[in-house]
């Protein structure tokens, strides 16, 4: 099949501002939007820019708003993409070139909520053990891929870029609702700011962007409970 | 000025479900209520120029058929607003229901129906 590619492009060093490129490629129904974006980039204009990894949808590099969408390129097949595919960068994000954005605020932001586990207690002997029901109180926010689909879809950080975002609240639930991190209150502290989980409007943008189904909203929520209600032990 | 357009434009071009266009609607009636209040409190100030002036704001202006469509846009917005608000309560408070919030949507939609249609009926009865 043909379809029409119109790709956002950016050269910071030629252009003043983003336009459009079309492009048309000739594709198979179960080729995903990175193979058609490979095309134009290997075939028909080597200066595309786009960030990818292991195109399965595990790394998380090519996000990306795909016909109005976050999305990964990589899992999104141009059979369900119609006649005309609109690639854009990531909503924002300080633009470097073309569909690249530059991730180091996103990447603060999840800095920002300790992302690891934190417990001072060495275990008597050997590792610390979890029970099933324990492990699978945070199993859903275990995985996030950091792929910045959620945060960039979320209305709240297009009008505050300070706003601390779903991924990152994502990343902290991972740690404060698992039962062998001591730390929970100082993630709580970081997401009790004004710009921290009181951000979220419930409006499941969020949801519908993760490429890894994980219940983002559910999660804000199970935060904002935690704050309002403390921990339950 | 300019950050309110674009932040508008984002969340329009946007192609977001159910929740998207519920906020959106939920903000835009908001704002709808506020100027409704302005001009409530504006058009009860002209009681303090004159009960004339007072009377024809009352009886001829806000039951002229324009007032009276506008009167549904209002009713529309509060219910909307209200049961909107409600949906966010629900949904903050028991966040598991949130897999369930498109049908909540309509739900919530099929309420304010309810209640507007048969109040719209009554409100623009004797324009038509």
């Amino acid at each position: 099949m043909r379809i029409k590619m119109r790709i956002r492009r950016f050269n910071p060093e030629a252009d003043s501002k983003p336009w459009w490129g079309e492009y048309w490629v000739d594709v198979e129904e179960s080729d995903r939007v990175l193979d058609a974006l490979h095309q134009v980039k290997w075939y028909q204009d080597g200066a595309l820019t786009l960030r990818r990894s292991c195109a399965h949808g595990i790394c998380g590099s090519d996000a990306m708003v795909i016909n109005g969408r976050n999305a990964l390129a990589c899992k999104v097949l141009m059979q369900d993409v119609g006649d005309v595919c609109q690639v854009e960068p990531l909503r924002n994000m300080p633009l470097i070139k073309d569909l690249v954005v530059d991730m180091e605020p996103f990447f603060a932001k999840y800095r920002a909520v300790l992302p690891y586990l934190i417990n001072d207690n060495l275990p008597a002997s050997g590792e610390r053990y979890q029970s099933q029901e324990a492990r699978a109180r945070y199993d859903d926010t275990t995985k996030c891929i950091l792929c910045a689909a959620c945060t960039t879809s979320c209305p709240s950080f297009w009008a505050n870029e300070d706003y601390i975002g779903p991924a990152a609240i994502v990343q902290a639930h991972r740690f404060i609702f698992d039962d062998r991190d001591d730390a929970a209150d100082l993630r709580l502290r970081v997401l009790n700011d004004v710009d921290g989980v009181w951000r979220c409007r419930t409006v499941f943008n969020c949801v519908q962007a993760c490429p890894r189904e994980i219940d983002v909203t559910r999660a804000i929520g199970e935060v904002k409970l935690a704050l309002l209600n403390g921990l339950e032990e | 000025m300019a950050a309110l357009v674009a932040s508008l434009y984002k969340s329009i071009s946007y192609r977001g479900a159910e929740g998207q266009w519920a906020w959106i609607l939920h903000r835009a009636s908001g704002l709808g209520i506020v100027l409704f209040l302005y001009m409530h409190i504006l058009s009860i100030f002209v009681a303090a120029i004159g009960p004339e002036p007072y009377e024809w704001v009352h009886k001829t202006l806000y039951t002229s058929p324009p007032a009276k469509v506008m009167e549904v846009f209002l009713l529309f917005g509060v219910l909307y607003h209200a049961a909107n608000g409600m949906r966010i309560i629900i949904i903050d408070f028991f966040p598991a229901l949130g897999k369930y919030q498109r049908t909540i949507v309509r739900i919530e939609l099929a309420l304010v129906a309810i209640v507007l249609v048969p109040a719209a009926i009554i409100t623009l009865q004797g324009l038509f």
